[in-house]
C-alpha cells in the first residue's frame, strides 16, 4: 500500500544505511576528488568488507574487531591497485577493474564458496542492526563523525598536503620533491579501507554478506559526492570548506537512499533502480563539467 | 657546484624519427653563477634544462651537483637539491590549494613529508614578508586559492616557492613567456632581486636576447643540441643584441655553407 505511514516507518532504515553508503562515499572521495583517479576496485573491496567482517563474527571474533580486519584487507586492496597502477604503468580504471574481477574468486574463497553468509544479530552481538535501527542510528553517527574528522586532520597534515598537491597538479608535487607514486598508494589504499569498512558495517546491519553486495558501489558513491556537492553549491555556493565537503558526502549518501526508499514506496518496479541512479550520475556528471567549460576552466 | 659532462639525449632512438636533441655537451657552473641559455626552437635549450631537472634521464655522460652525482636519481628525487620555474603560469602552482599551502610544500621541498597538522604562526609570518617582498599585493591573502590569482601573481609566487627554501640550482625556463610585456618585467625584476640577494646559481632560458645579455653573468647560445658561443663576466656587460644576431646568423650559414658543398 501506498500510505504515507508505510514511508515513514521504511525512513529510518533508509537513513541508516544511507550513512553507511555515505561512508564508502567519503573513500570514493579520496580517489575521486582528491586524486582525480576513478577506481572501480571498490565495488570489490566492499563485498570483501562485508565478507571479511561476517566471516569472522561467525568465527566468534568481536564485531568491531573484525570492522578492523575489513579496514586492513581494503588497505591491502588499494595498494593492490595502486601498485598496478603505478608500478605496472596500467592505467588506474583497468587496474581497479582488473582487481575487481578478480576480489570475485577471493571473496568466494573466504566465503567457502557461498553466495552469502549469514550472521544472527540474535546470537552475535553486532555493532549495528537492523534489529535495533535506533542505536544503530547513533552509532553510525559516531562512527562517520570520528571518520570525518580523521580524514580532514589528515590532509591537514604535511603528507595530506603533499597529496592533494599531487592530486591537483603532478608537475608541481614533483617538483616539490614529492612522489606522485607513494601519494597514490597511500590514497587508494586508505580509499578501500574506507570501502570496505563500510561493507563490514552494511553486512552487519543486514545480518549477512553477500557475494555481489558491491556491485555498482562506485556509482552509488559517485552519487552520494555529487548531491553532496549539489547541496553545498544550493545553500552555501561561497563554500570551500573541506569540512563541509566531506559532510556533505555523508548527507548526499542519506539522501540517494531515501530516494530509493521512495522510488520503492512508489512500487516502482525495484529492477530499474540502477537504471535510474546510472541517469542521475550520468546527467549530474554532464552538468558539472557543463558548468566548469562555462567558468572556462 | 654544477658540473655536466659529455651528457646526450637522442629522442625516438633507432627510428625515422631519431632526434639528437643534445650531443655531447659540457657545462660547468660556479657557486653563485647567473647563466642566461638563447637559441632558436629545437636548439636543445629545455632539454639540457629537462635533463638537469631529471624530467628526461640522459642517455650519456653525468651530472655532478654539489659534488653529488645526481645523473641516476629520479625527478622528485633531485628537487631536494633543484627548484623550477616552468613557462606555464599555471604548472608551477596547485590551483585549489591555498597560498600559505603552497607555499608551506615548497618550505619542505624535497624533505619527507610528517603527519605535522597545519602551519605555525611563525611559518605564517614567514610566508607573509616574503609575499611583500613580491609587490603583488598577495601578502594579506594567505588563504586565497592560487586558482584566483593572475597569471603574474602566479609566477611571482611561483619564484618564490622556488627560493623560500634555497636551492643549490635555480631552473627558469622561460619563466615570463607566457605573461604580457609589463608582467613579464616585473617578475624578471622579482627574479634578479631573488636570486641575487639569496646568491642562487641560476639558469634562465629565454627568447628574449635583451633579457639574456641584461641579466646574469654569462651567456650561452645554443644550437643543435651543441653550446655554439659562451660569453661571460666583462666581456658579456659590453654585448649587443646585434653581436649576437649576428654571431647567430654566422654560425648557422657557415652550416648551410657545409650543407651545400656536402650536396655539391
Amino acid at each position: 500500500m501506498i500510505t504515507l505511514s508505510n514511508l515513514i516507518t521504511r525512513l529510518p532504515s533508509g537513513i541508516v544505511q544511507g550513512i553507511i553508503w555515505g561512508i564508502m562515499a567519503l573513500g570514493v572521495y579520496l580517489t575521486f576528488k582528491i586524486l582525480h583517479i576513478s577506481d572501480l576496485s571498490v565495488d570489490g573491496s566492499f563485498s570483501s568488507g562485508g565478507i571479511v567482517s561476517v566471516m569472522l563474527i561467525t568465527a566468534n571474533i568481536n564485531p568491531l574487531l573484525s570492522l578492523t580486519a575489513s579496514f586492513i584487507f581494503g588497505l591491502l586492496i588499494g595498494t593492490t591497485t595502486a601498485l598496478l597502477h603505478t608500478k605496472a604503468k596500467i592505467p588506474a580504471i583497468l587496474a581497479g577493474i582488473l582487481v575487481q574481477f578478480g576480489l570475485y574468486s577471493i571473496n568466494l574463497k573466504l566465503t567457502n564458496g557461498s553466495a552469502n553468509v549469514g550472521c544472527n544479530p540474535d546470537v552475535f552481538n553486532l555493532l549495528v542492526s537492523a534489529r535495533n535501527i535506533n542505536s544503530s542510528l547513533i552509532t553510525l553517527l559516531i562512527i562517520a563523525a570520528i571518520l570525518t574528522a580523521l580524514i580532514y586532520w589528515f590532509f591537514g597534515t604535511n603528507i595530506g598536503r603533499a597529496i592533494r598537491a599531487c592530486g591537483n597538479n603532478g608537475q608541481m608535487s614533483t617538483a616539490m620533491g614529492i612522489n606522485n607514486n607513494t601519494c597514490k598508494i597511500i590514497t587508494l589504499a586508505l580509499s578501500n579501507g574506507l570501502v570496505a569498512l563500510s561493507g563490514g558495517l552494511m553486512s552487519q546491519y543486514q545480518g549477512f554478506c553477500d557475494i555481489n553486495m558491491g556491485k555498482g558501489a562506485i556509482v552509488i558513491g559517485l552519487a552520494a559526492i555529487i548531491i553532496g556537492e549539489c547541496i553545498v553549491k544550493f545553500l552555501l555556493p561561497k563554500c570551500t570548506n573541506f569540512y563541509v565537503r566531506l559532510t556533505s558526502t555523508i548527507v548526499g549518501g542519506i539522501i540517494y537512499y531515501i530516494v530509493m526508499v521512495i522510488i520503492l514506496w512508489l512500487r516502482i518496479n525495484s529492477n530499474d533502480l540502477k537504471l535510474f541512479t546510472a541517469i542521475i550520475v550520468a546527467v549530474f556528471l554532464a552538468l558539472g563539467n557543463a558548468n566548469k567549460e562555462m567558468e572556462g576552466q | 657546484m654544477l658540473k655536466v659532462e659529455n651528457i646526450s639525449k637522442v629522442f625516438n632512438k633507432d627510428t625515422v624519427n631519431e632526434k639528437k636533441a643534445i650531443t655531447n655537451l659540457n657545462l660547468h657552473l660556479n657557486e653563485g653563477d647567473f647563466l642566461t641559455i638563447i637559441g632558436s626552437n629545437g636548439a636543445g635549450k629545455s632539454t639540457l634544462l629537462n635533463c638537469i631537472a631529471g624530467t628526461y634521464q640522459i642517455d650519456d655522460g653525468s651530472i655532478v651537483l654539489d659534488g653529488n652525482d645526481i645523473t641516476k636519481l629520479k625527478q622528485f628525487e633531485r628537487a631536494k637539491y633543484i627548484a623550477r620555474v616552468f613557462q606555464d603560469p599555471l604548472l608551477g602552482t596547485a590551483a585549489d590549494m591555498e597560498i600559505q599551502e603552497n607555499l608551506s610544500l615548497a618550505l619542505h621541498r624535497g624533505e619527507k613529508r610528517n603527519l605535522r597538522y597545519g602551519i605555525t604562526n611563525k611559518e605564517k609570518e614567514l610566508f607573509k614578508q616574503n609575499l611583500s617582498l613580491l609587490n603583488l599585493h598577495l601578502e594579506d591573502r594567505l588563504t586565497s586559492k592560487v586558482g584566483l590569482l593572475s597569471g603574474g601573481q602566479r609566477q611571482g609566487l611561483t619564484l618564490l616557492m622556488a627560493t623560500i627554501k634555497k636551492p643549490s640550482l635555480l631552473l627558469l625556463d622561460e619563466h615570463t613567456a607566457a605573461l604580457d610585456p609589463i608582467t613579464a618585467r616585473n617578475v624578471l625584476e622579482i627574479t634578479d632581486k631573488l636570486v641575487n640577494e639569496n646568491h642562487i646559481t641560476t639558469i634562465m632560458v629565454t627568447h628574449n636576447m635583451q633579457d639574456a645579455i641584461d641579466y646574469g653573468n654569462r651567456l650561452i647560445m645554443m644550437n643543435d643540441g651543441k653550446i655554439i658561443f659562451d660569453i661571460s663576466g666583462e666581456q658579456k656587460k659590453k654585448l649587443k643584441k646585434e653581436d649576437l644576431i649576428n654571431k647567430f646568423a654566422q654560425i648557422t650559414n657557415s652550416e648551410l655553407n657545409n650543407d651545400a658543398m656536402l650536396l655539391g
